[in-house]
């Protein structure tokens, strides 16, 4: 096992060390003068002179060459110091760190509702297979894969927010602010964000339970006189849940790339919403870390997934 | 004689079904993949007859009939412009359709030959080849678009590239796959004993055997990109104003929601149905033609 982590964890520094040379990569496609789009517009309308130009290329060490300021950005990400927004005029590390708790929030409820309640509806569509549950997954499953999530927001907001006035639009409070009106601002977002994840977890764990359910050992439970409870709990639930598992990372990138929407269709001030911002005010100092950092995190939680893959199925630690 | 009839069966030959019979048999096998085949169908069309089918122009509007609700005239009503929402819908359909193929076909030769490349000749290139792709695939797809997109510059072709270098991964790992399990047939080998070149394997066995499988991906990243292009354009990245893009409109409704719930209504509902045929007819395709991808894709 120990062989096993460290393998996936050397993997993970590479692939990690490659995102950080695409980011990078990626900004400088950035069409015209870098300083001048990290200044903005006051660098480009002439109210800077030519020598205070030149000052700030060294400043900002853009006169070294790209290998040196690609080892400048990444030292300084690693030690915490992310550069400055050209927008809000204060340091990105602590922009970032304003507005995590938020995106964390609204993530982690998410992440928690989609996977119990797609493990939940595809165990029972597999086993009351035919029936009307598992008619409404499949629907659902489909529904799920094809929503625009931003549109689905929308839809959220004209009836439950405009129409029937049962939930706040447009407002966010942290949950050890204010808990109740925190769950209460979280429904419609929430559900717009679990909806893709729950719909593929719920058809995978479908057809991994249907998988299971003729396999001998369950014949054997069966046949052991195992309470129902004791063959689904026991047998089924977990063996049916390995191939589930890999499909939880993957379900996070799903629903990391929409809370970016999602918190831009409901005003949820996170860093979605931060990056989307910014993106359009030209503040490509908080874009590259913001995009480094969601990556990283997809990345850790993806490297975790497997290792507790390894853990749950020995075979594959020996692949 | 019943006996007798027994007999008779067995002396028969099973039934000549050939390979398309098969397929079409299999295909068909859910009815709701007709439902796919029709809407796609009538997408296609729309998209070849946009200018025969839309009342109005989908660029330049009326001002005196600006934010008119649902009539005879204006079936789907008319936004702050004065366009007619309906035409821009049909036009819309040319972008989705524009975006997605060109994507698909630019991810899908470059993500199919990487793959194929890494699988075939393994090692180092291997190596170097699928860290990249697993880099790729380490940032969320509408993320990776949104800021290459972000930095491209917004238009049509700049959305393809954007978009095609978020999704090439995709192909690039399915295909590296599928390289290492066509790699290992007895044909290869008795092709490569008879000289084949690596090209000539690459060409005439790999990319041939793989094909029904590729087919099947294709056809499901053609919704997700129409669903993930309708995302930049709805962010403000994508295509940009007066050209028509279902994204875009839901964005641009959405300030006169309380009023004309429609003009952010509908072009969502054609979004939903379009990505909801490709994902059924790509369902059926994976049932026909890879029956193994089920679970996978």
């Amino acid at each position: 096992m120990t062989a096993y982590i460290l393998r996936r964890l050397l993997g993970a520094i590479v692939v990690l060390l490659i995102v950080t040379l695409i980011v990078f990569f990626v900004m400088q496609l950035l069409p015209g003068d870098p300083l001048v789009i990290f200044l903005g517009q006051q660098a480009g309308s002439g109210s800077i002179s030519q020598e205070q130009l030149e000052q700030l290329y060294i400043k900002y060490g853009l006169d070294k060459p790209l290998i040196v300021q690609y080892w400048n950005w990444i030292s300084g990400v690693v030690q915490g110091n992310m550069g400055e927004s050209i927008y809000y005029h204060d340091d990105v590390g602590g922009l970032l760190l304003q507005r995590f708790p938020i995106t964390l929030d609204l993530g982690i409820k998410s992440f928690i509702l989609y996977n119990i309640l797609g493990m939940g509806l595809g165990m029972v569509a597999a086993l009351r297979r035919g029936k009307w549950l598992d008619t409404f997954s499949t629907i659902l499953s489909y529904i799920g894969v094809s929503v625009p999530v931003f549109w689905l927001g929308i839809v959220l907001i004209y009836i439950f927010g405009l129409k029937l006035d049962w939930f706040p639009i447009a407002s966010y409070h942290l949950p050890w602010e204010n808990f109740a009106a925190n769950i209460h601002e979280s429904v419609l977002p929430v559900v717009c964000l679990s909806l893709m994840g729950w719909a593929v977890i719920a058809r995978q764990m479908r057809s991994s339970v249907l998988e299971v359910i003729s396999q001998d050992y369950i014949r054997t439970a069966w046949s052991k006189g195992l309470t129902e409870r004791a063959v689904v709990m026991k047998h089924m639930l977990k063996n049916s849940l390995i191939p589930v598992i890999t499909l939880m990372g993957i379900g996070l990138g799903l629903m990391v790339g929409g809370q970016v929407v999602i918190e831009q269709v409901f005003a949820i001030p996170g860093i979605g919403r931060l990056l989307i911002t910014s993106v359009f005010n030209q503040d490509y100092q908080v874009v590259q870390s913001t995009t480094l950092i969601i990556a990283f995190i997809v990345i850790v939680v993806n490297l975790i997934v497997d290792i507790s893959y390894g853990w749950f199925d020995p075979r594959i630690r020996y692949e | 004689m019943a006996k007798q009839a027994i007999i008779n069966e067995f002396r028969e030959a099973p039934p000549r079904v050939s390979e398309w019979q098969r397929f079409f048999r299999v295909f068909f096998q859910r009815k709701i993949v007709l439902f796919g085949l029709i809407i796609l169908a009538l997408l296609v069309l729309t998209a070849i007859f946009a200018p025969l089918l839309a009342p109005f122009s989908p660029v330049t509007g009326d001002m005196a009939e600006s934010l008119q609700q649902p009539s005879w005239k204006h079936w789907l009503g008319t936004d702050i412009q004065g366009r007619d929402s309906l035409s821009r819908l049909i036009y819309g359909s040319r972008t989705a359709l524009a975006v997605g193929f060109g994507s698909v076909i630019l991810a899908g030769v470059i993500g199919v030959g990487l793959g194929m490349l890494a699988g075939y000749a393994g090692g180092i290139t291997n190596m170097v080849i699928m860290r990249i792709i697993d880099a790729l695939m380490g940032f969320p797809m509408i993320l990776l678009a949104l800021v290459i997109s972000a930095v491209l510059g917004s238009g049509l072709l700049n959305v393809v590239i954007a978009l095609s270098v978020a999704t090439l991964p995709g192909y690039a790992r399915v295909m590296h796959g599928l390289t290492l399990t066509i790699r290992e047939n007895d044909y290869v080998l008795a092709e490569r004993a008879m000289g084949a070149s690596n090209v000539r394997v690459m060409f005439m066995h790999i990319l041939p055997n793989s094909l029904p499988s590729m087919i099947v991906l294709i056809t499901i990243q053609l919704g997700a990109l129409i669903l993930a292009e309708a995302t930049l354009s709805f962010l403000g990245v994508g295509i940009q104003p007066p050209d028509a893009a279902w994204g875009a409109m839901v964005a641009d409704g959405r300030r006169y929601l309380l009023t004309h719930p429609w003009l952010s209504i509908s072009p969502g509902i054609a979004i939903m149905l379009v990505v909801f045929a490709f994902n059924l007819v790509g369902d059926g395709l994976r049932d026909a033609l890879d029956p193994r991808l089920r679970g996978i894709l």
